[in-house]
Protein backbone atom coordinates (compact mmCIF):
# COMPACT_ATOMS: atom_id res chain seq x y z
CA UNK A 1 0.00 0.00 0.00
CA UNK A 2 1.12 3.41 -1.16
CA UNK A 3 2.37 6.13 1.48
CA UNK A 4 -0.38 8.44 0.69
CA UNK A 5 -3.52 5.85 0.77
CA UNK A 6 -2.30 5.45 4.32
CA UNK A 7 -2.26 8.93 5.37
CA UNK A 8 -5.63 9.42 3.59
CA UNK A 9 -6.91 6.17 5.33
CA UNK A 10 -5.16 7.35 9.07
CA UNK A 11 -6.92 10.69 8.13
CA UNK A 12 -10.20 8.75 7.89
CA UNK A 13 -10.11 6.95 11.25
CA UNK A 14 -9.03 9.86 13.10
CA UNK A 15 -12.19 12.00 11.68
CA UNK A 16 -14.91 8.95 12.43
CA UNK A 17 -13.13 8.67 16.24
CA UNK A 18 -13.66 11.99 16.60
CA UNK A 19 -16.89 11.94 15.72
CA UNK A 20 -17.64 8.89 17.66
CA UNK A 21 -16.70 10.35 20.81
CA UNK A 22 -18.31 13.34 20.74
CA UNK A 23 -21.52 11.59 20.27
CA UNK A 24 -20.90 8.76 23.11
CA UNK A 25 -22.74 9.03 26.19
CA UNK A 26 -20.41 10.09 29.07
CA UNK A 27 -20.52 8.31 32.44
CA UNK A 28 -23.84 10.53 33.62
CA UNK A 29 -26.83 9.47 35.02
CA UNK A 30 -29.57 11.52 34.33
CA UNK A 31 -32.89 11.52 36.23
CA UNK A 32 -36.25 13.34 36.12
CA UNK A 33 -37.90 13.38 39.72
CA UNK A 34 -41.69 13.39 38.77
CA UNK A 35 -43.28 11.88 41.89
CA UNK A 36 -43.91 13.81 45.04
CA UNK A 37 -43.94 10.68 46.70
CA UNK A 38 -41.32 10.23 49.97
CA UNK A 39 -40.58 6.65 49.12
CA UNK A 40 -40.07 7.63 45.62
CA UNK A 41 -38.21 10.48 46.18
CA UNK A 42 -35.95 8.87 48.68
CA UNK A 43 -35.15 6.19 46.54
CA UNK A 44 -34.39 8.58 43.45
CA UNK A 45 -31.65 10.01 45.90
CA UNK A 46 -30.18 7.19 46.79
CA UNK A 47 -29.53 6.04 43.54
CA UNK A 48 -28.15 9.74 43.11
CA UNK A 49 -25.37 9.42 45.66
CA UNK A 50 -24.74 6.34 44.72
CA UNK A 51 -24.09 7.07 41.25
CA UNK A 52 -22.08 9.90 42.95
CA UNK A 53 -19.56 6.93 44.68
CA UNK A 54 -19.33 4.94 41.67
CA UNK A 55 -17.68 7.89 39.83
CA UNK A 56 -20.89 9.59 37.28
CA UNK A 57 -22.28 12.64 37.34
CA UNK A 58 -25.67 12.69 38.00
CA UNK A 59 -28.34 15.56 36.61
CA UNK A 60 -31.68 15.31 38.54
CA UNK A 61 -34.77 17.52 36.93
CA UNK A 62 -37.45 17.52 39.41
CA UNK A 63 -41.07 18.32 37.66
CA UNK A 64 -44.71 18.42 38.67
CA UNK A 65 -45.34 16.79 41.96
CA UNK A 66 -41.38 16.62 42.75
CA UNK A 67 -40.99 20.52 42.69
CA UNK A 68 -42.51 21.12 46.17
CA UNK A 69 -39.76 18.85 47.60
CA UNK A 70 -37.93 21.63 46.73
CA UNK A 71 -39.55 24.34 48.69
CA UNK A 72 -38.11 25.55 52.31
CA UNK A 73 -40.44 25.04 54.88
CA UNK A 74 -38.91 28.28 56.80
CA UNK A 75 -39.14 31.13 53.81
CA UNK A 76 -42.54 32.60 53.43
CA UNK A 77 -42.75 34.52 50.00
CA UNK A 78 -45.90 37.35 49.55
CA UNK A 79 -47.50 38.52 46.16
CA UNK A 80 -48.90 35.25 44.72
CA UNK A 81 -52.57 34.90 43.54
CA UNK A 82 -55.50 33.00 44.82
CA UNK A 83 -54.24 30.14 42.74
CA UNK A 84 -51.00 30.42 43.68
CA UNK A 85 -51.49 30.65 47.12
CA UNK A 86 -53.99 27.74 46.86
CA UNK A 87 -51.79 25.36 45.52
CA UNK A 88 -48.68 26.46 47.74
CA UNK A 89 -51.24 26.07 50.61
CA UNK A 90 -51.77 22.60 49.51
CA UNK A 91 -49.12 21.56 48.26
CA UNK A 92 -46.05 20.19 50.93
CA UNK A 93 -43.77 23.00 51.85
CA UNK A 94 -40.34 20.98 51.66
CA UNK A 95 -38.82 17.66 52.28
CA UNK A 96 -40.18 16.55 55.63
CA UNK A 97 -43.56 17.22 54.75
CA UNK A 98 -43.74 14.60 52.03
CA UNK A 99 -45.87 11.93 52.31
CA UNK A 100 -45.25 7.76 51.41
CA UNK A 101 -46.97 6.53 48.11
CA UNK A 102 -48.69 3.82 50.17
CA UNK A 103 -49.66 2.77 53.44
CA UNK A 104 -50.06 6.73 54.21
CA UNK A 105 -53.19 5.75 56.40
CA UNK A 106 -54.03 9.56 56.97
CA UNK A 107 -49.96 10.40 58.00
CA UNK A 108 -50.02 7.70 60.46
CA UNK A 109 -47.94 5.32 58.33
CA UNK A 110 -45.64 8.30 57.05
CA UNK A 111 -44.73 9.18 60.63
CA UNK A 112 -44.20 5.45 61.86
CA UNK A 113 -42.09 5.07 58.50
CA UNK A 114 -40.35 8.02 59.70
CA UNK A 115 -39.83 6.73 63.46
CA UNK A 116 -38.54 3.65 61.78
CA UNK A 117 -36.35 4.78 59.63
CA UNK A 118 -34.62 7.07 62.15
CA UNK A 119 -34.53 4.23 64.57
CA UNK A 120 -32.40 1.98 61.65
CA UNK A 121 -30.56 5.34 60.67
CA UNK A 122 -31.64 5.28 57.15
CA UNK A 123 -31.26 8.86 56.12
CA UNK A 124 -34.61 11.27 55.69
CA UNK A 125 -35.29 12.64 52.50
CA UNK A 126 -34.02 16.31 53.73
CA UNK A 127 -30.62 14.53 54.79
CA UNK A 128 -30.08 13.22 51.40
CA UNK A 129 -30.92 15.96 49.77
CA UNK A 130 -27.76 17.75 52.10
CA UNK A 131 -25.59 14.78 50.77
CA UNK A 132 -26.72 14.79 47.19
CA UNK A 133 -25.47 19.02 47.57
CA UNK A 134 -22.32 17.60 49.30
CA UNK A 135 -21.55 15.51 46.59
CA UNK A 136 -22.19 17.62 43.54
CA UNK A 137 -25.24 16.44 42.42
CA UNK A 138 -26.64 18.67 39.71
CA UNK A 139 -30.53 19.42 40.14
CA UNK A 140 -32.76 21.42 37.75
CA UNK A 141 -36.06 22.50 38.23
CA UNK A 142 -38.45 22.57 35.91
CA UNK A 143 -39.57 26.31 35.21
CA UNK A 144 -43.29 25.20 33.19
CA UNK A 145 -43.97 23.66 37.09
CA UNK A 146 -43.17 26.47 39.43
CA UNK A 147 -44.88 28.92 37.21
CA UNK A 148 -48.10 26.52 36.62
CA UNK A 149 -47.97 25.82 41.28
CA UNK A 150 -47.45 29.68 41.66
CA UNK A 151 -44.02 28.54 43.27
CA UNK A 152 -41.26 31.36 43.39
CA UNK A 153 -37.77 30.79 43.04
CA UNK A 154 -37.14 32.96 46.90
CA UNK A 155 -39.28 29.89 48.31
CA UNK A 156 -37.07 27.13 47.17
CA UNK A 157 -34.35 25.74 49.14
CA UNK A 158 -30.69 26.69 49.41
CA UNK A 159 -29.07 24.02 47.18
CA UNK A 160 -25.78 24.42 45.99
CA UNK A 161 -26.04 23.34 42.15
CA UNK A 162 -29.72 24.27 41.45
CA UNK A 163 -30.84 25.88 38.34
CA UNK A 164 -34.69 26.15 36.90
CA UNK A 165 -34.79 25.19 32.78
CA UNK A 166 -37.12 23.41 30.56
CA UNK A 167 -37.60 20.13 28.91
CA UNK A 168 -34.68 21.14 26.03
CA UNK A 169 -32.04 20.99 29.21
CA UNK A 170 -32.95 17.61 30.43
CA UNK A 171 -32.85 15.97 27.11
CA UNK A 172 -29.44 17.18 26.73
CA UNK A 173 -28.30 16.17 29.57
CA UNK A 174 -30.25 12.75 28.48
CA UNK A 175 -29.02 12.06 25.32
CA UNK A 176 -25.29 12.42 26.43
CA UNK A 177 -26.23 10.34 29.52
CA UNK A 178 -25.41 6.36 30.05
CA UNK A 179 -28.26 5.95 32.43
CA UNK A 180 -31.57 7.66 32.36
CA UNK A 181 -34.11 7.26 34.56
CA UNK A 182 -37.77 8.28 35.30
CA UNK A 183 -39.40 7.94 38.82
CA UNK B 1 -3.36 -12.72 56.47
CA UNK B 2 -4.43 -9.93 57.62
CA UNK B 3 -0.80 -8.89 59.24
CA UNK B 4 0.08 -8.64 56.02
CA UNK B 5 -1.90 -5.73 54.54
CA UNK B 6 -0.80 -2.69 55.34
CA UNK B 7 -3.57 -0.20 56.72
CA UNK B 8 -3.20 3.35 55.90
CA UNK B 9 -7.06 4.67 56.60
CA UNK B 10 -9.25 3.04 58.67
CA UNK B 11 -13.44 3.90 58.12
CA UNK B 12 -15.99 2.84 60.60
CA UNK B 13 -19.09 2.59 58.82
CA UNK B 14 -20.87 0.83 61.53
CA UNK B 15 -24.71 0.94 61.93
CA UNK B 16 -25.03 2.93 58.20
CA UNK B 17 -27.49 1.25 56.04
CA UNK B 18 -27.79 1.88 52.20
CA UNK B 19 -26.55 4.21 51.07
CA UNK B 20 -24.03 5.51 53.10
CA UNK B 21 -21.07 2.89 53.71
CA UNK B 22 -20.12 3.25 49.42
CA UNK B 23 -20.75 7.20 49.29
CA UNK B 24 -18.59 7.55 52.81
CA UNK B 25 -15.69 4.98 51.20
CA UNK B 26 -15.76 6.69 47.66
CA UNK B 27 -15.04 9.90 49.47
CA UNK B 28 -12.82 8.32 51.44
CA UNK B 29 -10.53 6.60 49.42
CA UNK B 30 -9.65 9.88 47.66
CA UNK B 31 -8.43 11.01 51.11
CA UNK B 32 -5.46 8.00 50.94
CA UNK B 33 -2.61 7.84 47.86
CA UNK B 34 -2.75 5.42 45.19
CA UNK B 35 -1.98 2.45 45.97
CA UNK B 36 -2.56 2.85 49.78
CA UNK B 37 -5.16 0.44 51.63
CA UNK B 38 -8.16 1.65 53.37
CA UNK B 39 -9.90 -0.91 56.18
CA UNK B 40 -13.85 -0.34 56.33
CA UNK B 41 -16.20 -1.78 58.79
CA UNK B 42 -20.08 -1.64 58.07
CA UNK B 43 -22.78 -3.67 59.13
CA UNK B 44 -25.35 -3.50 55.82
CA UNK B 45 -25.45 -6.80 54.59
CA UNK B 46 -25.93 -5.34 51.23
CA UNK B 47 -22.23 -4.17 51.19
CA UNK B 48 -20.98 -8.09 50.82
CA UNK B 49 -22.53 -7.87 47.02
CA UNK B 50 -22.65 -3.66 46.64
CA UNK B 51 -18.61 -2.85 48.06
CA UNK B 52 -17.28 -5.61 45.05
CA UNK B 53 -19.71 -3.43 42.64
CA UNK B 54 -18.15 -0.35 43.65
CA UNK B 55 -14.59 -1.52 43.24
CA UNK B 56 -15.19 -2.88 39.80
CA UNK B 57 -16.93 0.07 38.67
CA UNK B 58 -14.70 2.51 40.31
CA UNK B 59 -11.31 0.76 39.48
CA UNK B 60 -10.50 -0.25 42.91
CA UNK B 61 -9.51 -3.48 44.35
CA UNK B 62 -10.79 -5.47 47.02
CA UNK B 63 -7.97 -7.21 48.65
CA UNK B 64 -9.32 -8.99 51.38
CA UNK B 65 -13.17 -9.54 53.07
CA UNK B 66 -13.36 -10.65 56.57
CA UNK B 67 -16.80 -11.40 58.44
CA UNK B 68 -16.93 -11.28 62.28
CA UNK B 69 -20.91 -11.60 63.73
CA UNK B 70 -22.12 -8.69 61.91
CA UNK B 71 -19.02 -6.77 60.97
CA UNK B 72 -17.92 -7.11 57.57
CA UNK B 73 -14.24 -5.80 57.14
CA UNK B 74 -12.72 -4.96 53.33
CA UNK B 75 -9.25 -4.13 52.92
CA UNK B 76 -9.47 -2.01 49.44
CA UNK B 77 -6.89 -0.76 47.76
CA UNK B 78 -6.38 2.63 45.70
CA UNK B 79 -5.84 2.10 42.03
CA UNK B 80 -7.67 4.65 40.57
Amino acid sequence: MKKNDLETQFAELKTKVETLSAESAENKLSMIVFSGDMDKVLASLIIASGAVAMGMDVVMFFTFWGTPILRDKGKKVGGKDLMGTMFGAMLPKGACNVKLSKMNMGGMGTAMMKSLMKKKNVASVEEMLAVAGELGVQIYVCEMSMDLMGFKREEMIAYPNMDFCGVATFLEEAKNSKIQLFI
Amino acid sequence: MSEEIKVDKVMDLKGLPCPMPVVKVSKGIKEIEVGQVIEAQTTDPGALTDFPAWARTSGNEILKTDQDGKVITFFIKRNA
